[in-house]
């Protein structure tokens, strides 16, 4: 089945896509981003951070609208719960990456969604960023996503979209594999 | 000052199975080779290699498996014997221990120093080698001064290696290999892997070779292939020859006894540091794999060799430990050597001419270098099919370029 007499809509523009991995692999500076996020702290545990503007195809770029988000702890950990913990937003961003691979890979393959869930858990134990056993690691110790896809395909294919999806992911890299971290005062 | 139509850089069976080419169509021409005919075989390839592909799959121009053992596996030495004993059967005119320096372009042709001497030619093939260089990670820097490190080339034999733990980086074809080879000879084993091509010895009582070529993958053409630059940068597939033709795979080398881990991400303070993509990275590896075995049993069913082949099975998915650590301490004392066997590059840095892009990979189209007319690049993967990957792909690529080189030699005289 090629792309374009594919009768399959998951509402990804794969040609869009093809054309923009053509298009940039002529044009490598254009597909350097810049993703970032400004933070301002509110009290205790609790954050605001906006997501607005993003450099790439050699411009500034500016999404539809501002994004906000509000980071905290819970209440068992003493604070007052005015968000999602950072780590819940880790998950967020991992499973949201995800889907979107497999929207995405999806279209390409000729395959039709009828629907995609997915649970994803993150294992950690708090003695680590508690500095109480020197042993346990801060961040998580396994994280598992499951998905639930009903769609036109074999179990094998579908098997196959969440391999694929996993290999291009940025998320999912950004997670599995270390990356330079740099902080420093302004 | 020497003067020739052509000169061919580089006496192993591309340059050759060139010079045979050449010759075949009257096109005077030297062979400049650094060392000796194979010289790479002979100085950069570890003793118990031996080919990936079968015995009766060594064909050259003009040359036929002809031994007793045509589903052997020819090691390292019987390489070059037989491409020494090819150099002579095509009267290749080579100039041994000649190494050039640099080849430039001007309008009336290319100019190289080789030696001490000035060469002109009309044409240049370039057929140094697809693994001239071994593929080091920029994270090698971070190595503690405690690890002695290694590269394919330098590697011999185990005895070379200090006793203790050795660090494989890189499981394709070379990685597998030295791993069980090394891990036998009692120093224990960690292999990490990315990316890879899995890929069985036989299937249905046949050479996977057999498979590959029958089916007819290895003859799909560059430019029909989707993703060219990918299929040009796939490592080679985990297969080892040995004269019991077994299969090395992931699963093998874990009943060995070698720890299996994920790919090399970073080393910090001593401690390397592993991708947690590792059970992805094998499944993606265990689908491929699958998907052309299926594409194999459709193909012996539609050449009606069901009933005179064994039935269709599958292997075993790879079994990954879910505590596969993500961290090793290189500074802890259980590890003394590391091996990088993260694939291999061609060298074209000392070309004066640009024709390489921003990674440093030569711009060609099926091994017609692009923006320099009468210069050819030969014996690189996938350069004009599947095929090319492997030493048998040399003689239909050679012939190809042949005619157009001698073409183009043609249009230079009419001008």
């Amino acid at each position: 089945m090629t792309i374009t007499d594919s009768p399959v809509d998951n509402g990804v523009n794969v040609e869009a896509l093809l054309g923009a991995r053509e298009a940039l692999s002529g044009a490598p500076e254009a597909a350097q981003f810049t993703f970032r996020a400004s933070c301002t702290w509110r009290k205790g545990t609790h954050s605001h951070s906006t997501v607005a503007g993003f450099t790439g195809l050699g411009a500034e770029q500016q999404h539809r609208t501002t994004y906000e988000f509000d980071v905290d702890h819970p209440e068992c950990f003493a604070s007052e719960d005015n968000g999602a913990t950072p780590v819940e937003f880790v998950l967020v961003g991992l499973v949201g990456c995800l889907t979107a691979g497999i929207a995405s890979v999806a279209q390409y393959r000729g395959i039709q969604l009828r629907s995609v869930t997915a649970t994803i858990e993150g294992e950690m134990n708090v003695l680590g960023i508690l500095g109480a056993d020197p042993d346990v690691r801060n961040g998580f110790e396994a994280v598992t996503v499951r998905f639930a896809i009903d769609a036109d395909a074999s179990r094998e294919d579908l098997e196959a979209l969440i391999a694929q999806a996993q290999k291009r992911s940025a998320a999912f890299d950004i997670v599995a594999n270390p990356t330079k971290v740099l902080v420093e005062l302004a | 000052m020497i003067k020739t139509t052509a000169v061919v850089v580089g006496a192993g069976h591309a340059g050759l199975a060139m010079s045979r080419r050449l010759t075949e169509r009257s096109i005077e021409h030297v062979v400049l080779e650094r060392g000796e005919v194979a010289n790479s075989w002979r100085t950069q390839r570890w003793p118990s290699l031996r080919l990936l592909t079968p015995n009766w799959q060594t064909r050259l121009p003009g040359h036929d498996y002809a031994g007793d053992d045509p589903d052997g596996f020819m090691p390292a030495a019987d390489v070059v014997a037989t491409l020494a004993r090819y150099a002579r059967l095509v009267g290749a005119p080579v100039r041994t221990a000649t190494t050039v320096h640099t080849l430039r372009a001007d309008p009336q042709g290319f100019e190289m120093q080789a030696n001490d001497d000035l060469l002109r030619a009309q044409a240049v093939v370039l057929a140094t080698g697809a693994c001239a260089r071994p593929a080091i990670p920029g994270i090698a820097g971070a190595m503690p001064p405690s690890i002695t490190t290694l590269t394919p080339l330098a590697y011999r034999d185990p005895g070379q290696l200090p006793d203790g733990g050795v660090l494989v980086v890189g499981a394709s074809a070379t990685g597998v290999q030295l791993a069980a080879e090394i891990h036998r000879s009692g120093r224990p084993v960690t292999l990490a892997v990315g990316e890879h091509v899995r890929l069985p010895r036989t299937y249905r009582g046949r050479d996977i070779f057999w498979w590959l070529e029958a089916t007819g993958l290895l003859a799909e053409r560059y430019d029909q292939i989707d993703d060219l630059t990918r299929a040009r940068h796939l490592p080679s597939p985990q297969l080892t020859g040995t004269p019991e033709a077994i299969t090395t795979d992931l699963n093998s080398l874990t009943a060995l006894g070698i720890r299996i881990v994920g790919r090399l991400g970073r080393i910090t303070d001593g401690v390397a540091q592993f991708s947690g993509a590792l059970a992805n990275t094998c499944t993606l590896a265990d689908l491929k794999m699958n998907r052309f075995l299926n594409r194999a049993d459709e193909w012996a069913t539609a050449s009606g060799l069901d009933d005179e082949l064994p039935p269709p099975h599958r292997f075993a998915p790879t079994r990954v430990d879910p505590r596969t650590p993500l961290e090793l301490d290189l500074t802890a004392g259980e590890f003394t050597t590391v091996l990088w066997a993260a694939g291999f590059r061609p060298d074209h840095s000392w070309l004066d001419i640009p024709v390489r892009d921003r990674n440093g990979h030569i711009r060609h189209d099926g091994g017609i270098v692009t923006g320099a007319p009468g210069l050819y690049v030969l014996g690189l993967p996938v350069l004009r099919t599947r095929a090319s990957t492997y030493i048998h792909g040399a003689g239909a690529d050679s012939g190809a370029l042949a005619d157009h080189l001698h073409a183009f030699l043609s249009g230079r005289r009419l001008r």
